[in-house]
């Protein structure tokens, strides 16, 4: 007998209804299962604290500002890179072989998995230029994924720019490069801040490249020492640096400290709430820029 | 938004130039022109199984007022990293679980001829299992049918009816190395459904969970998660390694290229100083390498 | 284009909203920076050579970066090649034995270097996740646009996105934790194994698909919905004869960047897949994937020696696949355009 057309339909608006939820369901209890394990675990203690190798009490400062630090490094050497070369597509570049090449270049770039990534990084960062187990080797090899992030979200934000805006400047006499830096620029910047930061989040959750070319130890450092060239000093890029998600790794399989399992779901529980910050964060910056860059006056 | 580029630019040269300037303080060479203060930096890369040890020494030497003008760095990565790392260059002592002419075989082995072991402490393992098994001890010949697939229930090792599962290590660990050579005696296979992992604190974990596991760890992992069992009657204790009747255990080697300069001598010598070999290593379940009765060499001969 | 729709950064739910408003108002402050006037009032001085000038550095700063890029993939295809290929020119390891060869034991005597089963891990436990995730992902997708378009936005997506961020150690752990012991308690085997494996990428590939899922869901014409109900059409026959079909290419594209995705992930999947070197006779077996034994092994070999190379051989094995799926990808979307 063939099912009626409605019944046929109410159960498969409940099947999606129902899948729909079961991915809420999957998604809160992954997210509540990390927090429940973590959240006891975070105070301001665990937050500043160094890690202790086999007493209790450890905590995971000095790797929380290792990723941040490292976040900023990357940053600072992929957004002028990503944005030159964003700037490239959306601008300079002729419909033709060359660009399509180029296009290939980002798509396989973005792609590539980041555990041979790390090796890369590993043997020429790490090895070749005798950066040694460093940050700026962590930022290099991070550099190669987030580079083609940028440029894809430059271009996005440039080609978002309406024609009229463009062609005003052209008008007014402008050259084409002054066009860019001074109209188009300006006005994707919400969308390539909101992007920036998206990417971000993920440098900051990244551990496999890094396993092997930031290095799985923090040496001891002095918060009171700023220069950068000093071994102990936090800013020195030249040291080793194990971030939040290189730490979690490492206590999962070697932590001899008693507490090591409860430390790890604290970092775990650091490291999401850290990830939900950036997003919320990039949400609230790109509606509050656009009100900005809107708001009549 | 140029200016803005021009800013992240000199910012970016700014580091770079860091870079270089800090690369000069990092050789390692003492200032001391009275030679009282030495000073520098030291890298030890290698064995993530020395991690902890070195770790936990490093931060103690660094706190000594002696020698508080001395960096040392201390980096996991394997004992494979670490041996190649030493014998590059890039750093100056390479942790290893494992003698480094087991490493650099054939074509590599003037490689190992160049760097000098120094051989800090002892590290025993212990063969665990389920706590559900219901055994206490294996004699050597069972040890090796079971890691040889011979015997695959329990019930034939004089434990309950149950399959057995092995935990292994990659065959590239040094723990395994160690592990077969003198426990089994011979080297084992990768048998279909084994399970690999190369990290003791997972190991741990799987034995401790997985009904009929069977592992081995090193002792400072023991705990009350796992069956610690005897082999052919002996306890897997640190007096038992010591007077040798406990054959599983191996050296924790530091290696350097060629005689050590002075800080790091200074470092090593600090390791197995009394200071640090009676504390340190004793409470992180390694084992005195002064309070070893019997020697070993490379190729596993035993002398008293 | 596609990596764009990749879960996290410019996910398309998040570069776009904030795309279109500043198309929406073209006389926003970029106007007002982009005038001569307002910006820099000693430009219009300028002379013809200088403006020429600061055009050509442009140009040439573009390209500078442009290049960058180029030079950064080709180094890594040489390298990795350089050091991946001397398994086989240096080393003397036949290409037949690596890639059919099922027996891996590089310390071994003699050693034999086969490398099929971590071939047939990885591709396994990649396909197998798609599977899992693409229905998934249609439906979340179908019910964030079709079903409840407004707890879809407010409230789906950025759980979604969220999902795409959270770091892939913490996956592996919480794998480790829940999913492995679930799996044992009902099959039989240790819980450890492709099917591990598999659920975990499942959820990690999810946001890719469903973003990619819901992007052409909401690019779909008005006009294919309207017209199939304005027929008579049940919201189910609208789903399954007017939309699925339209956006089976894209759903497609999806899913291969997904397994992509899965192929190349690491540190959770060796976490929880048991990492035996064989072919598994059961998704419950312990098994091993090509990243799971790089990230095992890695550490403990020696640069230069055969069990190294033999292990860049696998990630230059990676490599050529990330270049096949993103071909695939392209293939689909040529085809999806016409």
């Amino acid at each position: 007998m063939r099912m009626s057309n409605k019944t046929a339909d109410r159960i498969a608006t409940a099947v999606f209804y129902f899948f729909a939820f079961l991915i809420i369901a999957v998604l809160a209890s992954l997210i509540g299962f990390i927090l429940y394990r973590g959240l006891g675990q975070i105070s301001w203690h665990f937050l500043t604290s160094p890690p202790e190798t086999f007493k209790t009490g450890g905590g995971i400062g000095p790797q929380l500002f290792n990723s941040l630090f490292l976040l900023v490094l990357t940053m600072i050497i992929t957004v002028p890179l990503g944005i030159g070369a964003g700037i490239y597509m959306a601008e300079y570049s002729r419909p033709g072989r060359f660009t399509d090449f180029i296009r290939l270049v980002v798509e396989v770039l973005s792609s590539f998995p980041s555990i041979v990534v790390g090796l890369f990084g590993l043997l020429v960062f790490v090895q070749y230029f005798d950066l040694k187990f460093s940050l700026l080797a962590g930022a290099l090899a991070l550099t190669v994924f987030n580079l083609p992030l940028m440029v894809r979200i430059t271009e996005q934000g440039i080609r978002g720019v309406p024609r009229e805006q463009k062609e005003a400047g052209l008008a007014l006499g402008l050259t084409r490069w002054h066009t860019i830096t001074k109209v188009l620029l300006p006005v994707s910047l919400p969308t390539i801040l909101t992007g920036t930061i998206l990417a971000a989040g993920r440098v900051f959750g990244e551990a496999a490249a890094l396993l092997f070319t930031a290095g799985m130890s923090s040496p001891r450092l002095d918060f009171t020492d700023w220069n950068p060239l000093s071994p102990v000093s936090p800013l020195n890029p030249l040291r080793p640096a194990e971030t939040l998600a290189v730490h979690i790794w490492k206590i999962n399989s070697e932590g001899v400290a008693p507490d090591a399992a409860q430390i790890a779901a604290g970092a775990s529980a650091v490291l999401i709430l850290t990830v939900l910050l950036f997003n919320l964060g990039s949400r609230w910056l790109g509606r509050f820029l656009y009100r900005k860059l809107t708001a009549s006056r | 938004m140029k200016k803005t580029m021009l800013v992240l630019m000199t910012m970016v040269l700014a580091l770079t130039l860091a870079a270089c300037g800090s690369k000069a303080n990092d050789n390692g060479t003492n200032n001391a022109a009275g030679g009282s203060e030495l000073s520098g930096s030291i890298l030890a890369a290698g064995s993530t199984a020395m991690q902890p040890l070195v770790e936990q020494v490093s931060k103690k030497f660094m706190a000594d007022s002696k020698y508080s003008s001395i960096t040392v760095q201390v980096q996991g990565g394997g004992s494979g990293t670490g041996l190649t790392q030493v014998s590059e260059g890039q750093a100056d002592i390479g942790n290893s679980d494992i003698f480094a002419g087991e490493k650099f075989k054939d074509a590599d082995a003037a490689k190992a001829q160049e760097l000098v072991d120094h051989q800090v402490a002892v590290v025993a393992m212990a063969t665990v299992v389920n706590k559900e098994v219901g055994i206490d001890n294996l004699t050597k010949q069972q040890l090796v049918d079971i890691f040889t697939g011979k015997i695959t229930n329990w019930k034939d090792a004089g434990g309950k009816d149950e399959k057995i599962v092995i935990v292994n290590r990659p065959s590239s660990s040094g723990t395994r190395k160690t592990f077969e050579k003198y426990a089994l005696g011979t080297a084992s296979e990768d048998l279909p459904g084994n399970i690999q992992e190369d990290s003791s604190g997972t190991v741990k974990k799987l034995v401790g969970e997985t009904p009929g596991a069977i592992g081995y760890l090193a002792l400072s992992y023991l705990d009350d998660s796992v069956k610690t069992i005897k082999l052919d009657g002996v306890d897997a204790t640190a007096d038992n390694v010591k007077s040798g009747s406990y054959p599983v255990w191996a050296y924790e080697h530091m290696y350097t290229k060629g005689e050590p300069n002075e800080i790091v001598k200074a470092f090593i010598d600090y390791m197995l100083s009394d200071d640090v070999q009676k504390t340190d290593i004793t409470d992180l379940g390694y084992i005195s390498i002064h309070e070893m009765q019997v020697k070993r060499d490379e190729a596993g001969n035993i002398t008293k | 284009m596609n990596a764009m729709r990749q879960p996290s950064p410019g996910g398309p739910g998040d570069a776009k909203p904030a795309a279109a408003p500043a198309q929406g108002k073209p006389d926003s402050a970029g106007a007002k920076k982009g005038g001569p006037s307002a910006g820099n009032p000693a430009r219009p001085k300028r002379s013809r050579r200088s403006r020429t000038a600061s055009e050509w550095q442009g140009k040439a700063y573009t390209l500078i970066c442009v290049a960058i890029l180029i030079v950064t993939i080709f180094s890594m295809v040489f390298f990795v090649a350089s050091k991946g290929l001397a398994t086989f020119f240096t080393n003397g390891v036949s290409v037949s034995e690596f890639l059919t060869g099922i027996k891996w034991s590089p310390d071994g005597e003699p050693p034999s270097f086969g490398a099929l089963p971590f071939i047939t891990g990885s591709f396994a436990t990649s396909i197998l996740a798609a599977c899992i995730a693409a229905p998934l992902s249609f439906c979340a997708a179908v019910f964030m646009t079709e079903l409840m378009p407004k707890f879809g936005k407010r409230f789906m997506q950025p759980v979604i996105e969220l999902l795409a961020g959270i770091p892939s150690v913490v996956y592996g752990f919480v794998g480790l934790s829940v999913v492995v012991p679930f799996l044992r308690s009902i099959f039989p085997g240790q819980g450890l194994g492709i099917a591990a494996g598999a659920i975990v990428l499942s959820i990690m590939i999810l946001p890719t698909i469903t973003s990619i899922a819901t992007d052409s869901l909401s690019n779909l014409p008005r006009g294919l919905k309207e017209g199939s109900y304005a027929l008579g059409a049940t919201r189910w026959q609208t789903i399954s004869r007017s939309i699925l079909p339209a956006v089976l290419p894209s759903m497609l594209t999806g899913v291969v960047l997904g397994i992509a995705r899965a192929f190349g992930e690491a540190l959770a999947v060796q976490m929880v897949i048991g990492n035996s070197p064989h072919i598994p006779r059961s998704l419950f077996e312990s098994a091993s994937t090509l990243t799971s034994v790089i990230t095992l092994s890695m550490g403990n070999t020696v640069k230069d020696t055969v069990q190294n190379n033999v292990l860049w051989s696998l990630a230059l094995v990676l490599l050529v696949m990330t270049f096949v799926f993103v071909g695939i990808v392209r293939l689909l979307e040529r085809r999806a355009r016409r």
